[in-house]
């Protein structure tokens, strides 16, 4: 299974015993399963690549194929307690339309994301080179990723569409950030509700 | 991992029931036989068995060979046998020949007890329902309590589907690909067609032709022409046969001139020279009469609730017949009850008959799922 991730011990501790969890992007599965091991939650992940697919069967994860750019049709509104993105936000097209069905079928959403506002990463544009690190660990030709933004973008982007920010926390490659996270931040977990 | 082999020289047994069995249609089979095959072992503690459900023209055949024939191999044996996806070494895997099926088992081809005559058209109207009480019963007769895995594809998958919901108890796992909770209009349309071709055939005499020493293979052909073209997918007869003429150029005649007519009218041929007509008559029918959620209002997931077993659901994006968005209703059902469940829509250019073949990746996805069953 893939590496224990730092965010995943943010994501548990945001996650009640026994809750109905999606997962958008699951991968291998391991964040599910650790949920299922410590949390006993009901989970299911969400994959379109027939690798990643077939691990999280391996591994005895629910896995439903979807593309998630057409959204989450078929779930029902309000089912999940928390739906789940980590690390994936910025690998996708329709980034308005994926956190308004996250909020449509679950209570709450939980994403995390790289910072591109990250001070390496300001440091490495201003040397003249595309940011390339822990969190940004492809090169621009090979990325996966295709929405570049930073933790204040992410706010306001919230704050237009209604998005109550709940809890936010901020890392440095592992280490929580609390001054300047948008300077400090490698990556960010944001608790995100429907306002109002 | 050892190279994937085949399960060898295998041999059909059967088993006779003397108590009733009771039909959905309102009928009951006094007493009925079953013929069915098994590979691999059952184990001392008889958790390692599993039944796999057949097709519409399906049988217990499902892996291997027979010794007097060596080229009659069981309809799944890319998926059957040590090393391959459904392992026969951890595994005890059966299969069946449905009630009025043209196998052996109780059937229109099969002598009436009650008259000494062949059944013919007086075989009673069977379901996926009478089906698997049959299989339960069949289960029975071998000792198997509890099942490790129900499977099966298309109308199989159906049955499998139909175990969760009948035997929630004995059944651990179930695997439904290539399926659907119950047929469109357009599904029962070509069934008709299929059926009114045999029907209208002069040989078919009421459904009573053995006694006429005739077979309608007219309109048996018809029907399996209908429903070989729902089974590929549109890609698939393009690149397999295009426009292609058989000989060069337009002959203006009723002849075969395109390909495609030579495969139809083969495999028509070819079906309707083995097949039972009124076997096909009655599988379609029970394909038409699979609709689990119709005594729940409408409501699927209402249906799905007393399902307790873990779910693998497989389609495949060129499976027009059962498509994709029909195995999702099943996967959503499931999920809106907090069933297990996990979903895979495999990319495959065969459209319905995918099911059959050894795609790398679906076969990739069984062995995964397989693996985690625990015996």
């Amino acid at each position: 299974m893939t590496a224990y991730r730092y965010d995943y011990e943010v994501i548990t501790q945001w996650i009640e015993p026994g809750e109905k969890v999606l997962d958008l992007g699951c991968g291998d599965g391991a964040l599910l399963k650790h949920l299922a091991d410590v949390r006993q939650v009901q989970g299911y992940g969400v994959e379109n690549d027939p690798d990643k697919l077939q691990a999280s069967v391996r591994n005895g994860v629910n896995v439903i194929q979807m593309d998630l750019e057409k959204g989450l049709v078929g779930l029902e509104d309000g089912f999940f307690d928390h739906v789940i993105m980590s690390l994936s936000l910025q690998a996708m097209h329709n980034t308005q339309g994926i956190l308004h069905e996250m909020l449509r079928v679950g209570h709450e959403a939980v994403v995390s994301f790289p910072n591109f506002g990250y001070w390496r990463h300001r440091q490495s544009i201003l040397n003249g080179r595309m940011p390339v690190s822990e969190s940004l660990p492809h090169q621009w030709y090979n990325t996966p990723n295709v929405r570049f933004f930073t933790i204040a973008d992410f706010d306001v982007l919230c704050e237009m569409n209604g998005i109550a920010v709940r809890e936010r926390l901020a890392f440095d490659e592992g280490k929580l950030v609390l001054d300047e996270p948008n300077f400090l931040a490698s990556v960010a977990v944001y608790r995100l509700g429907r306002a109002g | 991992m050892i190279q994937a082999q085949s399960v060898g020289i295998v041999a059909p047994q059967r088993a006779d029931f003397a108590e009733p069995l009771k039909l959905r249609s309102g009928g009951q089979l006094d007493n009925y036989h079953l013929v069915f095959e098994t590979y691999g072992t059952l184990n001392a503690e008889r958790s390692n068995a599993v039944l796999v459900c057949h097709a519409l023209s399906g049988s217990h055949h499902l892996a291997g060979h027979y010794a007097t024939d060596p080229h009659d191999i069981g309809w799944w044996d890319n998926l059957i046998g040590p090393g391959k996806p459904l392992d026969t070494r951890k595994f005890f895997v059966i299969g069946v020949n449905n009630l009025g099926g043209c196998y052996g088992s109780s059937g229109p081809n099969q002598t009436n007890p009650a008259t000494g005559r062949l059944w013919g058209a007086d075989f009673p109207f069977v379901t996926v329902e009478d089906w698997v009480e049959s299989q339960a019963r069949l289960a029975d007769h071998l000792g198997i309590e509890r099942f490790a895995a129900v499977v099966g594809g298309s109308l199989g998958g159906m049955q499998a589907l139909s175990w969760s919901l009948q035997f929630p108890e004995r059944v651990g796992h179930v695997a439904v690909i290539a399926a659907a909770p119950k047929l469109t209009a357009q599904n029962i349309a070509f069934n008709e067609v299929a059926r009114q071709a045999i029907l209208s055939d002069p040989e078919f005499h009421g459904g009573h032709y053995y006694e006429h020493g005739v077979v309608p293979a007219r309109g048996l052909k018809l029907a399996r022409m209908v429903g070989h073209i729902t089974y590929l997918s549109d890609d698939a007869m393009a690149e397999k046969f295009g426009r292609s003429l058989r000989h060069g150029r337009n002959t203006y005649s009723y002849d075969v001139e395109f390909e495609i007519e030579s495969y139809l009218r083969y495999q028509g041929d070819k079906f309707a020279g083995y097949f039972d007509a009124n076997t096909y008559l009655l599988t379609t029918k029970a394909l038409d009469y699979f609709d689990p959620a119709f005594e729940y209002g409408g409501s699927l997931p209402a249906a799905l609730a007393r399902a307790s077993a873990d779910f693998l659901v497989v389609s495949f994006t060129t499976d027009w017949r059962f498509a994709p968005e029909r195995s999702r209703e099943i996967v959503y059902g499931l999920l809106h009850n907090k069933r297990n469940v996990s979903y895979a829509e495999i990319d495959c250019p065969a459209g319905h008959d995918s099911f059959l073949l050894d795609d790398t990746r679906y076969h990739a996805l069984l062995s995964a799922w397989f693996d985690r069953i625990e015996v």
